[in-house]
């Protein structure tokens, strides 16, 4: 039975798609639905406090390229390593886009439930402590399957 | 339009989804039966706030065109 839920999977952690997600998101909890984002993979970036992460080798450098923070999101396309970024987020505060941070924050005033996948953090060496303090839970897929199960918006970005 | 307002949202210079989310935040801390007008520019509003009284249950009583941006008349009733 779908119920008056949504529930989004975040993959991606390209600029684009979480504005993509998070707009979604905002929408759906203004209208009063019980909304949860799934963080997953680089997705989890986008829920990262932005400090440095990992414990072996490969995992250091992995946090060191793949670095979290909303501020360190670039787009999925035409960033030329970092440049593209930077030209989005000027194109977008002129136009007076919301910032990914205040959106962000949005849905946490939306009582959006924030989600983290528990495998792509043990493979990528991410902590709880490297996430912000707003995330729920760090869960697996079964979690994420009850919740999508009776949602009435599922969706995979 | 000769509504009475209870409550002015400032929603100019807000793109989208920022009306709609103060519109929700806003709307929840109303009483029954007060009506909201809604001051916003974003063209994407024109379809937005209907929308949004439609799928909460709340009614949507008409725009008015204020120049540089439009009035969006809500009554919370949901």
């Amino acid at each position: 039975m779908a119920e008056n839920k949504a529930t989004i999977v975040v993959f991606s952690g390209d600029m684009d798609k979480i504005f993509a997600a998070f707009s979604i998101a905002t929408g759906a909890a203004a209208a009063g639905m019980d909304t949860t984002l799934f963080f997953t993979f680089w997705g989890i970036k986008a829920i990262q406090k932005g400090n440095l992460t990992g414990k072996g080798l490969m995992g250091k450098m992995l946090g060191l390229m793949n670095r979290g923070g909303l501020g360190r999101l670039g787009p999925s396309r035409f960033n030329f390593g970092g440049l593209g970024r930077w030209m989005f987020k000027k194109m977008m505060t002129e136009k007076g886009v919301t910032p990914l941070e205040e959106l962000r924050q949005t849905l946490i005033d939306l009582d959006v439930h924030f989600l983290a996948c528990k495998m792509s953090m043990d493979v990528m060496e991410i902590k709880r402590e490297d996430l912000i303090d707003e995330v729920e839970d760090v869960v697996g897929v079964a979690k994420f399957v009850k919740e999508a199960s009776d949602s009435a918006i599922q969706l995979f970005i | 339009m000769d509504i009475k307002v209870d409550k002015v949202q400032n929603s100019i210079g807000q793109m989208c989804p920022m009306p709609i989310a103060f519109l929700a935040k806003t709307v929840r801390k109303m009483e029954v039966g007060q009506v909201l007008e809604v001051q916003a520019d974003d063209d994407g509003a024109h379809a937005d706030i209907p929308a949004w009284c439609e799928q909460t249950g709340n009614e949507f009583l008409g725009e008015e065109n204020a120049g540089d941006f439009f009035r969006y008349f809500v009554k919370k009733t949901g």
